[in-house]
């Protein structure tokens, strides 16, 4: 097949690409309005290319290193959504903290653009490609404010644990290409079946998932997440807990279930390894913090433990769980932190565990939203975090091997509770601790609508979710 | 005289190994954990340029073309990033960047 009769596989990763340039030609010549026009042309690429996603043809393009199927459709489409709500809330943040430059939304779209060829990437040359447009983009964002000690700091963090990151995946990559052969998924699933340079490949499958591991912040290699976390500006903090997640997840679904089919009981054990430290890290590491960003950071690193669970149980509804647990997580997070946007007293961001007492005095809507966060967070029944934990478990426990795994991910979440509760017991029970500035309509906006659909849509929309998960599961192929 | 795959292996992975160990062991500058990645971006190249040269197979060459061009635009991000540091700090010690803990 030629370039030309693929291209509506691509179309949607080509209008990122073309819109990302020309908003950045354009941006330059906007003048003083440059933020918002950018913005909304950006916010309107994003819409378009998750739309021309719901209707691309499902094929594979360029030799192999593109694939476009249910999977990387049911992805896609929640990261350019997710990413045209960052712009969204990035925009307004800003233009009233006065750093009103339009490189933030190009920034998004190329990250944005990077995510799309993550869970295309069905060759090792493009899931490379694609992790670095991400990552480089990322670091950016992470030091944005120029002028803000923290936050360069926490890009300088970033930038050096991820360039590690990727290169500990890059020799892993190497390796496999020099034992099995080729940089194709499939091609290594058939080198692998026939036993070439087995020790060699497994050494680079290991490499490969450290680097991966890094990416999505699990332990061990989480050390990274808590300070970029509370240095990097609020609303990338938002977007770079959610979107990249989702995007690194389903990336890492695709290499192990299309690279290595036939040794998932190998590599199963790396992922419930993995995903055992996590939820502990995740949990007990939360307990002490009192900045709600490192808190945030914690708690993202306790789910990702449980998404890998998903992912560890290397069956259709494993992955079906993990999806629908990332993308209910996606939107928890998002709402959590556009809380944490609409919240400031006096000017100042409240990020402290103890600046939100009594909260529910002085802001009740947000206060409620949150309390919401919080108990989806915990897994109270029929909120949205509750039906991702229930999905991944159901797939966990019907695995022989992940029993364990699966019971002791029930306890730690138990453990974790306690910070989400003590959230929850600031805001109800303890002394007010002040009036805060009216809360910007932006970030009200997303944080209700997102606590809206923890509580109750979620319940009303899951039926769908559960389908579109599903067929997106059905499409790597596992019994 | 030709030289087998072994002897490219090894030195790439006593590069890669320099590199991670310039980015743990090394406290005093970040220019240094810079150059280490960079040399663990060169060990990956030699890697697949020997294993391209041993299967008659063009993919790792291109590959190494793709490595060393996200070498270059990863080391001027990773300077801009630098740059807006040390003015924050006025300096690049690894043992100053130490705003947050915990």
């Amino acid at each position: 097949m030629d370039m030309i009769s693929v291209l509506p596989t691509y179309l949607p990763e080509l209008t990122l690409a073309i819109g990302s340039i020309g908003v950045l030609v354009g941006g330059a010549f906007a003048g003083r309005h440059a933020l918002s026009l950018v913005s909304g042309i950006g916010v309107l690429v994003l819409v378009s290319a998750a739309v021309l996603q719901g209707v691309a043809p499902h094929a594979v393009a360029f030799q192999g290193a593109f694939v476009s199927d249910a999977a990387a459709s049911f992805a896609k489409v929640a990261i350019y959504l997710a990413s045209a709500v960052a712009i969204f809330l990035g925009e307004r943040w800003l233009s009233r903290s006065g750093d009103a430059r339009f490189e933030y939304p190009v920034l998004i779209l190329l990250a944005a653009l990077g995510m799309g060829v993550m869970v295309s990437a069905g060759d090792l040359i493009a899931l490379y490609m694609g992790i670095e447009l991400q990552s480089l983009a990322l670091y950016v964002l992470c030091a944005f404010r120029r002028d803000d000690a923290k936050a360069s700091e926490a890009g300088l963090k970033y930038f050096v644990l991820g360039a590690l990151s990727s290169g500990l995946l890059l020799y892993g990559a190497s390796l496999i290409y020099g034992f099995a052969g080729s940089t194709r998924f499939v091609d290594i699933a058939l080198a692998a079946q026939m036993g070439a340079g087995h020790a060699g490949v497994i050494f680079g499958l290991i490499f490969l998932v450290c680097g991966i591991a890094f990416k999505v912040s699990a332990a061990p290699f989480h050390m990274w997440t808590p300070d970029v976390y509370e240095g990097a500006p609020t609303p990338v903090t938002a977007f770079l807990a959610a979107a990249p997640k989702l995007a690194a997840m389903v990336l890492f679904a695709r290499l192990l279930t299309t690279s290595f089919p036939n040794s998932i009981g190998d590599w199963r054990q790396i992922i419930a390894v993995i995903s055992v430290i996590s939820v502990t890290v995740g949990a007990l590491g939360g307990l002490v913090q009192s900045n709600l960003k490192r808190l945030l950071a914690y708690s993202s690193i306790a789910n990702i433990g449980y998404a890998l669970l998903g992912l560890a149980a290397g069956s259709q509804d494993g992955i079906k769980g993990m999806l629908i647990f990332l993308a209910l997580y996606v939107v928890d997070i998002t709402g959590f932190f556009a809380c944490l946007l609409a919240l400031s007293r006096q000017g100042k961001p409240m990020e402290t565990l103890s600046s939100l007492a009594g909260l529910t005095r002085t802001r009740p809507g947000l206060a409620f939203a949150i309390t919401i966060f919080s108990m989806s967070a915990l897994g109270i029944p029929f909120l949205s975090g509750f039906w991702g934990k229930f999905f991944v478990f159901q797939a966990a426990v019907t695995t022989p091997s992940l029993v364990w795994p699966a019971v002791y991910g029930l306890v730690m979440s138990v453990v974790g509770a306690f910070y989400y509760l003590r959230v929850v017991k600031t805001m109800w029970f303890d002394e007010s601790a002040g009036e805060t500035d009216a809360p910007p309509a932006d970030a009200r906006l997303i944080a209700f609508g997102a606590a809206a659909f923890a509580f109750p849509l979620v319940n009303v929309g899951l039926h769908w979710l559960e389908l579109f998960a599903g067929t997106a599961a059905k499409a790597f192929g596992l019994a | 005289m030709s030289v087998g795959l072994a002897p490219y292996l090894t030195v790439a992975a006593v590069l890669f190994t320099l590199g991670v160990l310039g980015i743990f062991i090394n406290r005093r500058n970040v220019i240094v954990i810079l150059m280490s990645i960079e040399l663990i971006l060169l060990a990956v190249n030699i890697n697949l340029v020997a294993f391209s040269a041993f299967l008659h197979d063009v993919t790792g060459q291109v590959f190494a073309m793709f490595v060393l061009t996200v070498a270059a635009a990863e080391a001027a991000v990773g300077l801009a990033i630098l740059v807006t540091f040390f003015r924050n700090r006025g300096d690049i010690a690894v043992d100053h960047a130490n705003m947050m803990k915990g």
